[in-house]
């Protein structure tokens, strides 16, 4: 009977390939060999990513259906952020992972002013080879020297824990991946997320099992050597009932990357009685002093409470990006569960930042907190954007949110724009929104003490961002701190 | 000996308007100067325009400490160099620990001066000496700088920063201001516990108060934008009697 089946489908399969061919006069002529899929997007090249990174039928679909959700798609411009328009047809959406020939073969061919950083956030020298790509360093050479290793991935497996990449998951895993993927974000949630879903490159894939505490800190640093990534990350986090994971993504220092635009998505789910806490830090390249050349990052992230008193945590660094465009979002669907924002968004020179988050109560007695520290510098512009929404069944829901703008120079621009909606009367919701600028006196007091002006910015801000800072794991949170001094450089005259 | 600051005929100004109008002082190592005059003398301007803050224009004149010439530095270039200001009206800093500064400041001014920064450890050690001394808590160690102290408990925390940082030339813009009794003489103890044969100190005041506790060398009247009267510590005591009236008038037509 199964056997009837599948030849049927073959069959039908094969007669649609023959009718697509025709239609397609031009179209699937991409060799699977390539490396690079040809400038463009439509049907054939997401055949071939998918082709190239052997998916199995389902996703398959799951893509071209996001592909076609796509197409019938507008770029959104309700962001207070302007770019020149992006040809998506003049992209490519496929590269193999760029072969050792290319790399640079020492150090000495890195470009300084990104060595320069790397020292000044005392980043040990292998790492620094490893992030700014050098040829031949032996990857398990950095993953001894942080005694890592294989140890590190046995000792999750015999907790039951999963941490591998997308691709891997697909394979290994496809009933998990295959439940839960898209099942927080959906495919035509908006523009970008339709995007990346029809042409996901790879990611991280986290599973914890019932019961289970991860006991480390799962962080995307540790594969940082495997496959790239690419421009179209796609991540799912799932906690199953009574488990905690705590997840750092990113790296405070700035990678070498040539891809423009990025479009990630990021899915989380906890079940009944579970945590997760989500830490980012992003340090991509801003552009040069006139913005020209950043990267755009349009990312969609989001969280599902999706049964009772479930948690979640984002924690976000923001401070690299030409233009970012990201609001980290808690569906608050279970009963008593909560979710908390702690973000710290800087912008300097002409850095664009609209970012925030959503709550969204849906189930009684949710509770989420906002805590939000935007920092302008230069000519830049920062928003923070949040949406708050109390649904009629959330009794007893609760939110409070802090925005603090926080203004250096008089040439850069700070906004808040607050939504908030309350369709049950037992809500209760606070905002307190304040704006502040880093006065002469304060910094004249601090450089009286011997601090140069620039040691003098970071100490403030630091302070400024101090709610956030602390929600950081210990390791992340020592970097992140330099890093505020680092992207703030060159702010103050 | 050579002179530990040497201010010869300073002249300085806000925008169109001259403050000081050719002042000219000199303070040897261990000596202990107070500055007293009327509101509008000039008093704080100089101790900004010593310590280097922006907004005035220097016509004329020199300064210089330890035989550096202070015009060319940067505020913190003259910390480096060994100059604290006790602030009339300190800072408060969100967000940053009082410890957290004084850490800051003092390795900001070690590595200045070519010294290795300070560990965490010995400085924990320090910091808790030198606040154990002014009556400074452990838990005022760890609030942030300034937000929310009383009127005294900045100033003593003023007197700490000095305490940790060991300066040349300490200047104490109205410390005694806003200070009740106990606190006063909280403040004058860490300001005399730091008296030393290498160090000096100019005292602006506007009140005797302060100098009933902190004994001064050499008093000194402010008016109009120069020094109209020097004396011993007794000065201050005539004028506590006499008031400021003959000094504005004698300044004004000179």
């Amino acid at each position: 009977m199964s056997e009837a089946k599948s030849s049927v489908n073959r069959e039908t399969v094969e007669q649609v390939n023959k009718f697509g061919g025709e239609h397609y006069k031009y179209g699937f002529s991409t060799d699977v060999a390539a490396d690079k899929a040809p400038l463009g997007l439509n049907e054939d090249i997401v055949r071939f990513i998918s082709a190239k990174k052997e998916e199995p039928e389902w996703l398959l679909e799951w893509r071209l259906d996001a592909y076609q959700r796509w197409c019938t798609m507008d770029e959104p411009d309700w962001a207070h952020v302007d770019f020149p328009q992006i040809d998506f047809q003049d992209l490519c959406y496929y590269a193999a992972p760029k072969s050792m020939e290319d790399s640079p073969k020492s150090l000495d061919e890195v470009d300084p002013e990104l060595l320069r950083t790397y020292e000044k956030l005392g980043i040990p020298l292998i790492e620094q080879e490893m992030l700014a790509g050098v040829r031949k360093v032996a990857v398990d050479a950095v993953f001894d020297s942080v005694s890592v290793g294989t140890t590190f991935r046995d000792e999750l497996a015999k907790q039951g824990i999963i941490f591998c990449s997308f691709s891997e998951a697909v394979k290994e895993h496809p009933d998990l991946v295959k439940k839960y993927l898209g099942s927080v974000v959906p495919k035509s949630d908006n523009y970008y997320a339709a995007l990346n879903s029809a042409v996901f490159s790879d990611g991280s894939f986290v599973y914890i099992p019932p019961g289970v505490r991860c006991p480390m800190e799962l962080s995307t640093y540790f594969r940082i050597n495997e496959a790239n990534t690419g421009q179209f990350e796609r991540t799912l986090v799932i906690a199953d009932r009574d488990s905690y994971v705590s997840y750092l993504e990113g790296c405070t220092a700035p990678m070498r990357d040539e891809n423009q635009l990025h479009a990630a998505v990021v899915e989380l789910v906890a079940l009944e009685d579970a945590e997760i806490k989500y830490s980012t830090v992003q340090n991509w390249y801003p552009g040069d002093a006139d913005g020209k050349g950043g990267i755009y990052n349009f990312v969609t992230k989001r969280g599902d409470c999706r049964e009772a008193r479930a948690r979640i945590s984002w924690t976000q660094v923001e401070t690299g990006s030409a233009v970012t465009w990201k609001y980290p979002s808690c569906i608050l669907r279970g009963d008593d569960s909560s979710g908390e924002f702690y973000s710290i968004a800087i912008s300097n020179n002409l850095q664009q930042v609209d970012s925030g988050t959503k709550m969204i109560h849906l189930g009684r007695d949710t509770s989420s907190k906002i805590i939000s520290k935007g920092i302008s510098a230069g000519r830049s512009s920062n928003v923070y954007r949040g949406q708050v929404s109390v649904h009629p069944k959330a009794e007893k829901a609760r939110n409070f949110t802090q925005c603090d703008s926080l203004l250096i120079g008089d040439k850069c621009a700070a906004l808040t724009v607050p939504y908030i909606e309350a369709k049950n009367r037992g809500a209760v919701l606070e905002h307190e929104a304040t704006t502040s600028k880093i006065s002469d006196d304060q910094m004249f007091f601090c450089r009286q003490r011997g601090l140069d002006p620039e040691e003098s910015v970071a100490l403030i801000v630091n302070g400024f961002c101090r709610d956030v800072l602390q929600n950081l794991p210990m390791e992340f949170a020592v970097e992140a701190q330099k890093l505020v001094g680092i992207s703030l450089e060159g702010s103050v005259g | 000996m050579s002179s530990l600051l040497e201010i010869n005929n300073l002249q300085a100004s806000v925008g169109d308007k001259p403050i000081l109008k050719g002042l000219s002082l000199s303070i040897q190592p261990g000596e202990v100067h107070a500055i007293m005059g009327p509101n509008g003398s000039g008093k704080s301007t100089l101790s900004y325009v010593l310590s280097g803050k922006d907004g005035y224009d220097i016509g004329g004149g020199s300064m210089h400490l330890d035989g550096q010439d202070l015009a060319d530095m940067e505020p913190e270039e003259r910390a480096i160099a060994g100059m604290f200001l006790a602030f009339q009206y300190p800072l408060e800093i969100p967000g940053v620990t009082n410890m957290t500064f004084l850490k800051a400041s003092l390795n900001a001014v070690r590595r200045g001066r070519g010294e290795d920064e300070i560990d965490a450890a010995q400085f924990l050690r320090l910091a808790r000496e030198k606040a154990r001394a002014l009556g400074v808590d452990d838990e005022m160690l760890k609030r942030p700088l300034n937000v929310g102290f009383s009127g005294g408990e900045k100033k003593r925390n003023e007197i700490l920063q000095m305490a940790v940082l060991e300066p040349r030339l300490a200047i104490l813009d109205e410390t005694d201001s806003g200070l009740d009794i106990d606190a006063l003489k909280t403040v004058a103890e860490g300001v005399n516990a730091l008296r030393a044969p290498e160090r000096g100190m100019l005292l602006i005041t506007h009140y005797q108060r302060l100098l009933d506790f902190v004994k001064p060398d050499v008093v000194h009247v402010m008016a109009n934008g120069r020094i109209v009267k020097s004396g011993g510590p007794e000065l201050a005591l005539e004028l506590e009697a006499s008031g400021y009236a003959d000094y504005i008038d004698e300044a004004v037509h000179a």
